[in-house]
C-alpha cells in the first residue's frame, strides 16, 4: 500500500544498517550488499512502467503533521518515473563501478552510507508532492553531496570544493524555501497537485513573480546554471563514481526536474520563458567555451556538464511557450522543446556517465587525468578508448548515437522559437538558434580534444607513473552497459519515447496532445541537418587550428571570474564576522549574563508593555499561608547571603537552599511531579558544581568599579521585576485559551491519569521530542568542547 | 584508603540499588501516578553518578560497559521511531495510542505506545547527564 514511500525509505534504512554489518561480513566487499538496494528499487520502479505509460499516476499519502498541512505524499507520474529510474539505474551501475574503483585504504562504510543517503534523498525529491517534504529531501541531497565531495577530506581542495558546493546550493535552497512559503501563503496548500489546480486564480497576486524567481534560484544553483556554475568544477574533487552519479547524472538534474515540475504552475508568461531560456543559453555557451581550455579531463567534463545542463534548461524555457498556447497546433509545436529536454536529460545521463567512468579508468590505470601528460593511450586501453569515442561522439551530436537525435530536436526547437509569435520575440529571436549553434561548435571541439588528445598522438610513457593496462572486467561492465544504451537508443528511440517520455511530457504540460512525436533519425535535408554538418566542418577546422586561436582565452583577466568574487566575498564575510564577534565575546562571564538579561528584559518586558497585556490583579488570589511566607523569607535570606559568601562551597550550598525551597513550594502547592523533578535536578547540579570546582582557579573577590556594580544591580532588579510581572500577569489575565480541557480529558484521550505526563508524552509530544533532541545536542556539545581539543586530530590533513 | 571512602562505598552499594529500583518504578508509574520518562531517567542517572563518585571511573566503566553517548543517541532515535511508526498506520507523526489487554499474571493491563516514547526520553536523559558529568570529571 505504501510501496513508494517504503521505496524512498529503503536507502535510509540501508544507510543505518551499514555501520552495523560492515564488520561482520568478513572479506566480502560491502559494495556487493549495497548493490542490492538500487537494483531492487530499479526493478520496483521498472514494474510501474506499464501503468504509468498509459497515463495512470500513483498517489500515496502517509500523514505526517496534518495539522500544518505537511503530509508525506508521494506522487509518481511519468516525469517522476524517468528520474526515479535514472537514480536507481545509474545508482546500480555506479555502485558496481565503485567496487573496483575504490582503493582498500578508503573507508567503504562511509562512502556507501553517504551514497545511499543521497539515493534516498534524491528519490524523495522527485517523488514528493508536498513542498516542505520536497525541500527537506532537497537539502539532504546537498548535504550528502557535501559529504561525498569531501570524502577524501585530508585534501585541502576537497574541503574547499565541498564547502563551495554546500554554500551555493543551500543558499539557493533557502531561497526556494521562501518561494514555497509564498506559494503556500497564496494558495493555502503545500501540495503541488493542489497548487496546480488553483494557481490560475493567483497569477496577478503580488507574490506570484517573487515566488517564481525564488524557486528558479533554487533550481539554477542546484543545476549549476550561470553564474552559480562555479561550484561544479570544484566538486570534481569527489571520487569519480560520485562525479558520474551526483554531478552529472542525477543531483544536478534536480534543478531541471524542479523547473519541469513547476512549469504547470508558473509557465505561460514572458518572465518564465525569458529567464530560463536566457540563463540556459548563457550557461550552454559559457560551459562549452570554458570546457575547451581545460587540461584536466574531469574539469573538462565538469564544464561540459554545465553546458549540457544549460542546453536542457533552455529547452525547458523554450517549451514553456506551449503553456501559453494551450492545446492545439502551436502548443504541440513548442511543446516539442519539452520533449527534447526530457529526451536529452536521459541521453546526457548515459553518455556523460560513460565518459566519467572512462576518465575514471584512465585516472585509475594511468595515474593522471592531465591531457598534457596523456596521449597515445589507444594502444594500451582499447576498450576504454571505445567507451570514450561512443560517449564523446554522442555528446558532440553525431549520428548513430543517441545524442544526435536529441541534438537535432534541440535545433528544431530553437529554430521554431525564433519565429515565436509571443513574449516579444521578434528579430532578436534569430539569436536563439545562432547561440545554440556556436555553443555546439565548441561542444564538438572539446569532444574531439577529449578523444584525440588522450588516445591518439605519441604516447608519453616516461611521464606516467605506471604502465597503463585495461582494468579488471568489473570496472568495464558499467560503462559498457551505458555504451550499449547510447547506441541502442539511437536505433530504437521510440521505445523510450512511447513508454517514458510521452507520459513525462504530460506531467510537465498537462493536456498537450501531439507534442510527443515519433523520433526518427532522418528528416530529409532540413535546417537542422545543415546545422549539424556546419558544426562538424567548423568544429574540425577549429580543432585543427586550435593553437592559433587559443589566445582568446587570455583575453579574460585572471581575476575577473566568479570564483574570485566568491572567494573574496567569503574572506570579507569571515573578517567582518570575526571583527563583530571579538568585540562582544570578551570571555568575561558577567558581560554575557548582562547581554542575556538585558535582551530578556527588553523583549519580554517590552512585549508586556507594548501589547498592553500587563494586568496585575491580586484580588482573586488565595491567601498566603504562614508556611509560604516563611519559605519566601528563607529563600530571600539565602539569595542575599550568596552575594556575601566567602567561598565557593558556601555559595553553592546557599544556591542549593534556594533550589530545595522551590521543591518545598511545589509540595505545598500539591505538585508532586515537579517537586520530585526539582529535588533530583538540584542534587545532580550540585554534584556538577562540585566537580567543576576542581578546575577553577582560586576564589577571589572581584573589584569592579562602582558604576559597573550599580549597572549590574539595575539589570538584576530589572530581570527580577520582569519575571514577577509576567508571573502575576499570567495568573490574572485571560490571554490564551485555558489548557484545563486537557486536565479533564486526559484519561479518555490519552489513557493516562497523570495529566502532566499525558501532556508531555501525548498532547505536546512534539515539544518533548525536540527538547530531548536539544538535550542530546547539548550533551554532545559539552563532550566535544572538553574531550576533542584542537590539535588532537590526525596530523595528515592538509591545512588551509 | 580514607575511612570516609569506605563508608561511602559501602553505603553506595546498597543505595544505588534502591535508587535504581525507585527510578525504574518512577518510569513505569508515570502514566497514572507521579513519575515518567524524564524524572525516571534523571533518578537512574543520579544512581550512576553516585557510583562514579564513590568509585573511580575505570572501575565502574569496567563493570558497566555502557557508552553513554551512544545511549543518549539511542534514546533520541527511539523517541523518533515511536513517532514515525504511527505514520504507517494512518496516524499523524507522534500520535500515541493505548489499549487494555488481559495479560497472564498482570490481569487486565493498559498498554500504551507512549511508554516507548517515554523510554526514549529516559534513555536520552540518562545518557546525557552521565556523559556530561563523566566528561567534566575525567578532564585533565
Amino acid at each position: 500500500m505504501y510501496l513508494l514511500i517504503i521505496a524512498i525509505l529503503i536507502p535510509f534504512i540501508a544507510t543505518a544498517l551499514i555501520p552495523l554489518i560492515h564488520n561482520r561480513i568478513g572479506s566480502l566487499h560491502i559494495g556487493w550488499l549495497v548493490l542490492l538496494v538500487p537494483t531492487a528499487l530499479f526493478i520496483i520502479f521498472a514494474l510501474q512502467i506499464p501503468a504509468i505509460s498509459v497515463g495512470e499516476v500513483l498517489n500515496q499519502t502517509a500523514n505526517w503533521i496534518p495539522s500544518l498541512g505537511i503530509n508525506f505524499t508521494v506522487y509518481l507520474d511519468g516525469l517522476s518515473l524517468i528520474l526515479a529510474l535514472l537514480i536507481t539505474g545509474m545508482g546500480s551501475l555506479v555502485v558496481l563501478y565503485s567496487i573496483y574503483y575504490l582503493s582498500p585504504s578508503d573507508s567503504f562504510p562511509h562512502f556507501y552510507a553517504y551514497l545511499l543517503l543521497f539515493m534516498g534523498a534524491m528519490l524523495g525529491v522527485v517523488l514528493s508532492d508536498n513542498l516542505l517534504v520536497l525541500y527537506v529531501f532537497w537539502e539532504l541531497t546537498s548535504i550528502s553531496s557535501f559529504l561525498l565531495i569531501a570524502f577524501w577530506y585530508h585534501r585541502k581542495n576537497s574541503r574547499y570544493g565541498a564547502q563551495k558546493s554546500l554554500l551555493i546550493t543551500v543558499f539557493g535552497g533557502l531561497g526556494m524555501l521562501a518561494g514555497f512559503m509564498m506559494l503556500h501563503s497564496m494558495t493555502g496548500t503545500f501540495s503541488i497537485r493542489e497548487i496546480i489546480a488553483v494557481i490560475g486564480q493567483y497569477t496577478d497576486h503580488a507574490l506570484f513573480y517573487p515566488a517564481m524567481f525564488l524557486v528558479l534560484l533554487g533550481a539554477f544553483t542546484k543545476s549549476a546554471q550561470f553564474p552559480f556554475h562555479i561550484w561544479l568544477p570544484d566538486a570534481m574533487e569527489a571520487p569519480t563514481p560520485v562525479s558520474a552519479y551526483l554531478h552529472s547524472a542525477t543531483m544536478v538534474k534536480a534543478g531541471l526536474y524542479l523547473v519541469a515540475r513547476f512549469t504547470p504552475i508558473f509557465a505561460g508568461n514572458a518572465s518564465w520563458f525569458w529567464t530560463i531560456t536566457i540563463v540556459g543559453l548563457i550557461t550552454l555557451f559559457w560551459g562549452a567555451f570554458c570546457a575547451v581550455r581545460q587540461t584536466d579531463l574531469k574539469a573538462l567534463l565538469a564544464y561540459s556538464t554545465i553546458s549540457q545542463l544549460g542546453l536542457i534548461m533552455s529547452l525547458l524555457g523554450l517549451g514553456s511557450a506551449a503553456m501559453y498556447f494551450g492545446d492545439g497546433e502551436q502548443g504541440a509545436l513548442y511543446g516539442l522543446a519539452i520533449f527534447a529536454a526530457l529526451f536529452h536529460l536521459v541521453n546526457h545521463s548515459t553518455f556523460k556517465g560513460a565518459l566519467f567512468m572512462a576518465v575514471g579508468i584512465i585516472d585509475h590505470q594511468v595515474g593522471t587525468r592531465d591531457i598534457r601528460r596523456l596521449g597515445g593511450l589507444m594502444a594500451f586501453l582499447p576498450i576504454t578508448f571505445t567507451f570514450a569515442v561512443i560517449g564523446s561522439f554522442s555528446m558532440a551530436g553525431l549520428p548513430f548515437f543517441n545524442g544526435f537525435l536529441s541534438k537535432e530536436m534541440f535545433f528544431t526547437a530553437t529554430v521554431n522559437a525564433a519565429g515565436l509569435p509571443a513574449f516579444g520575440v521578434s528579430a532578436w529571436g534569430v539569436l536563439i538558434p545562432v547561440i545554440a549553434w556556436i555553443a555546439s561548435v565548441f561542444t564538438f571541439v572539446y569532444c574531439m580534444i577529449l578523444v584525440f588528445r588522450t588516445f591518439f598522438g605519441s604516447s608519453q610513457l616516461k611521464k606516467l607513473d605506471k604502465q597503463p593496462v585495461e582494468p579488471s572486467i568489473g570496472m568495464l561492465i558499467s560503462p559498457a552497459i551505458l555504451c550499449i544504451l547510447i547506441i541502442g537508443l539511437f536505433f530504437a528511440p521510440n521505445l523510450l519515447g512511447d513508454y517514458l517520455l510521452r507520459p513525462a511530457l504530460n506531467g510537465v504540460i498537462p493536456g498537450i496532445s501531439g507534442a510527443a512525436p515519433q523520433i526518427s533519425a532522418w528528416h530529409g535535408f532540413n535546417t537542422e541537418l545543415f546545422m549539424t554538418l556546419g558544426i562538424v566542418i567548423v568544429g574540425t577546422l577549429l580543432f585543427l587550428t586550435f593553437r592559433s586561436w587559443f589566445k582568446i582565452y587570455r583575453l579574460q583577466p585572471a581575476d575577473w571570474t566568479f570564483t574570485v568574487l566568491y572567494n573574496s566575498f567569503l574572506k570579507d564575510l569571515k573578517r567582518v564576522a570575526n571583527w563583530i564577534t571579538t568585540h562582544y565575546m570578551t570571555g568575561h562571564l558577567p558581560a554575557y549574563f548582562a547581554y542575556i538579561f538585558i535582551f530578556f528584559i527588553a523583549t519580554a518586558g517590552g512585549a508586556l508593555l507594548i501589547t498592553g497585556a500587563l494586568s496585575v490583579d491580586l484580588m482573586a488570589d488565595s491567601p498566603i499561608s504562614i508556611y509560604e511566607g516563611m519559605l519566601v523569607a528563607v529563600m530571600a535570606v539565602a539569595a542575599v547571603s550568596i552575594l556575601f559568601a566567602k567561598s565557593r562551597l558556601t555559595a553553592i550550598l546557599l544556591n542549593g537552599v534556594l533550589g530545595f525551597s522551590i521543591a518545598i513550594f511545589f509540595v505545598l502547592f500539591r505538585a508532586p511531579d515537579l517537586a520530585l523533578t526539582q529535588l533530583v535536578i538540584e542534587t545532580v547540579t550540585t554534584t556538577l558544581f562540585l566537580l567543576c570546582f576542581n578546575f577553577l582557579p582560586e576564589w577571589k573577590k572581584e573589584d569592579s568599579p562602582k558604576r559597573t556594580k550599580i549597572r549590574n544591580a539595575l539589570i538584576a532588579i530589572g530581570g527580577g521585576v520582569t519575571v514577577t510581572l509576567i508571573g502575576l500577569t499570567v495568573n490574572s489575565g485571560e490571554l490564551f485559551e485555558s489548557i484545563s480541557g486537557y486536565f479533564e480529558d486526559s484519561y479518555e484521550l490519552a489513557g493516562g491519569e497523570n495529566i502532566v505526563n499525558a501532556i508531555l508524552g501525548d498532547f505536546r509530544a512534539f515539544d518533548t521530542m525536540l527538547e530531548s533532541l536539544v538535550l542530546f545536542i547539548a550533551g554532545l556539545g559539552v563532550y566535544t568542547l572538553i574531550r576533542l581539543k584542537v590539535g588532537k586530530g590526525s596530523g595528515k590533513d592538509e591545512h588551509q | 584508603m580514607n575511612i570516609n571512602d569506605v563508608i561511602l562505598k559501602t553505603v553506595s552499594k546498597a543505595v544505588v540499588l534502591i535508587i535504581l529500583t525507585f527510578g525504574i518504578y518512577l518510569f513505569f508509574s508515570g502514566h497514572n501516578e507521579p513519575g515518567g520518562g524524564f524524572i525516571g531517567g534523571l533518578v537512574i542517572a543520579s544512581a550512576f553518578v553516585l557510583m562514579f563518585l564513590s568509585y573511580d571511573s575505570e572501575t565502574v566503566s569496567g563493570a558497566l560497559p555502557i557508552d553513554f553517548k551512544k545511549l543518549s543517541a539511542l534514546g533520541v532515535l527511539l523517541a523518533m521511531i515511536s513517532g514515525i511508526a504511527p505514520m504507517f498506520f494512518g496516524g499523524a507523526f507522534l500520535s500515541q495510542s493505548f489499549g487494555y489487554f488481559d495479560l497472564p499474571i498482570f490481569g487486565k493491563t493498559e498498554l500504551a505506545t507512549v511508554t516507548v516514547f517515554e523510554g526514549g526520553i529516559a534513555l536520552t536523559v540518562v545518557g546525557v547527564v552521565v556523559n556530561i558529568i563523566l566528561s567534566i570529571s575525567e578532564d585533565e
